[in-house]
């Protein structure tokens, strides 16, 4: 079992720690992870995008240049890795952010109105943990309890108000995904 | 105690601190620029010293200053920046001062850009700076490699009085692994009688320099410098044996090539070739013996790096013709794939040509 995960998009959308927060859940149920951030000549508002290796073996390389599951978030994202990825592997478009189908048959596309669903739950804030769920639907790869005691541990105490939200965002977006099974 | 998520320049800085280092000096560069951060907030919460000097000219300078004091000091630094610390770093040897010097290698020659890279090995083994010298090189793998071999590069520096290269790429300096850090032990330093710190009782100050001016007086130091080389060279090799039992391919790879090769190694595995891996850890001393014990009943050598083939030089001198050794390779900051190596596997267990 090895999952590699990549999570694209741009800087401030919360791609970076969104992928240590999966890497940390997979740390905390035992697994090897790495996590590892694009580090080009990046600039402030710019791509930014992160690789996540989940597996019960050592992981060799944690560079991801063919995902087993593409997270999107921009529109460049998508055409930048869409290709890359495994056939029989996932895309998850936050179809929110992006109007762009991608032209493969050979992998499960999964559209996802993620800054809507967070607009409902009331915290625009989620939109990435609504993804985040679905993946781990998706893939079983962690559970969601793993993901709620992270945040636990990555988010300061004053920040701890914010749990119950996430949490409600994983969910849904694992029922979405339940849907699509 | 519970493992931690933590980023592999982080747990250089970590694994200094916790070596007892309490002074650094820096000058930022990417894929290291974490380093210096992370001792930028750390370095004053054990009433250290952190410094950004204006250039890495300064910065190798300032370590041979807290060297000669006889504290433990680190500096850090990416491939362009470590050649303009060769000079600084040849004088640290010449005035036999210990210190750990840290390069996240990067693509070169030249500026060349900021992605992975192997291509510093020559320059980290085989001296680097002028006149004859080594430089004890250790190439962890692994965020967990970091945090186990930092006390040992002060150890070692301590012990020996010479700089030691703690060498790693920018994969290794940029990624995220679980690591558990263990206790904060009671760092146990070698006394320094050596050092400039104030006379303390003696009528004789303790002078630190490397200028040797009559040609007698700086061959016997030469003498005396590899003396102290044949010694690390029979005491310190460090290394790693992955499925070397009845290996018929030995590949020989280090620090994040090598991680790329266990994976090629366990695919072939699989397949019935029998392949398996030397890791070297220390890069100087570099552990021959061990390579040439593995290719004695091997067919084949390969030699995997980051780089169009440096390391690739001392396997061949260590196998000395006892079977063929090959090289793959991808530089410039390209890593190879697992697929890659596999398939550079597949020829030689097939007797193809490469």
């Amino acid at each position: 079992m090895l999952e590699e995960i990549l999570m694209a998009g741009f800087g401030g959308q919360g791609i970076l720690s969104t992928g240590q927060l999966l890497a940390n859940a997979g740390m905390m149920e035992d697994k090897h992870v790495a996590w590892i951030p694009s580090y080009g000549p990046e600039m402030r508002g710019g791509t930014a995008n992160c690789g996540v290796s989940i597996s019960d073996q050592p992981i060799s390389s944690p560079l991801v240049t063919e995902p087993t599951t593409l997270i999107v978030m921009t529109r460049p994202a998508l055409e930048k890795f869409g290709k890359a990825v495994v056939p029989g592997g996932r895309i998850l478009i936050n179809s929110s952010l992006v109007d762009q189908d991608i032209d493969r048959d050979d992998v499960l596309v999964m559209k996802i109105p993620a800054n809507k669903i967070a607009e409902e739950i009331g915290n625009p804030r989620v939109a990435n943990n609504i993804i985040l769920g679905a993946v781990l639907e998706l893939t079983g790869i962690v559970k969601i309890e793993s993901v709620v005691e992270s945040l636990k541990k990555v988010l300061p105490p004053r920040r701890h108000n914010m749990i119950p939200a996430n949490q409600e965002a994983l969910e849904r977006g694992a029922a979405l995904a339940k849907e699509l099974k | 105690m519970s493992k931690i998520l933590m980023k592999g320049n982080e747990a250089i800085g970590e694994g200094a601190i916790r070596a007892g280092c309490r002074h650094f000096f820096g000058y930022p560069i990417t894929p290291q620029s974490e380093l210096p951060h992370y001792l930028a907030k750390r370095m004053p919460e054990v009433n250290g010293v952190f410094l950004q000097a204006e250039s890495e000219v300064s910065s190798i300078n300032m370590v041979y200053g807290a060297a000669g004091a006889g504290k433990r000091v680190m500096t850090s630094s990416s491939s362009p920046g470590l050649s303009l610390m060769q000079e600084g770093i040849s004088y640290l040897v010449g005035a036999e001062l210990p210190c750990v010097v840290v390069n996240i290698m990067r693509g070169g020659p030249g500026l060349g850009n900021i992605a992975p890279a192997q291509g510093d090995y020559f320059q980290s083994t085989k001296g680097g700076g002028h006149g004859d010298y080594k430089l004890i090189t250790l190439a962890p793998e692994s965020v967990q490699e970091i945090i186990d071999l930092m006390a040992k590069a002060f150890d070692l520096s301590d012990q020996y009085r010479n700089p030691v290269m703690l060498l790693g790429d920018g994969v290794l300096g940029q990624m995220m692994e679980p690591v558990e850090l263990g206790d904060i032990k009671d760092v146990k330093q070698t006394e320094k009688t050596w050092a400039a710190s104030g006379m303390k009782g003696r009528n004789k100050p303790n002078i630190i320099n490397s200028l040797y001016i009559q040609p007698e007086d700086c061959e016997d130091m030469n003498e005396k410098l590899f003396a102290k080389y044949a010694e690390i060279s029979g005491k310190e090799k460090l290394w790693e044996e992955y499925q070397l039992d009845e290996a018929d391919i030995v590949l020989v790879a280090y620090g994040t090539a090598a991680r790329i090769c266990k994976s090629a190694v366990d695919k072939a595995r699989e397949k019935g070739i029998k392949a398996g891996l030397v890791r070297p850890i220390t890069l100087w001393p570099f552990p021959d013996n061990v390579i040439a014990d593995a290719a004695s009943s091997a067919n084949n050598v390969l030699t995997v790096e980051m780089s169009m083939g440096q390391m690739v030089e001392d396997v061949r001198l260590a196998v000395n013709g006892t079977c063929p050794v090959h090289f793959y390779g991808r530089s410039g900051g390209m890593v190879p794939l697992v697929s890659d190596v596999l398939a550079e596997i597949e020829k030689l267990a097939a007797g193809g040509d490469r």
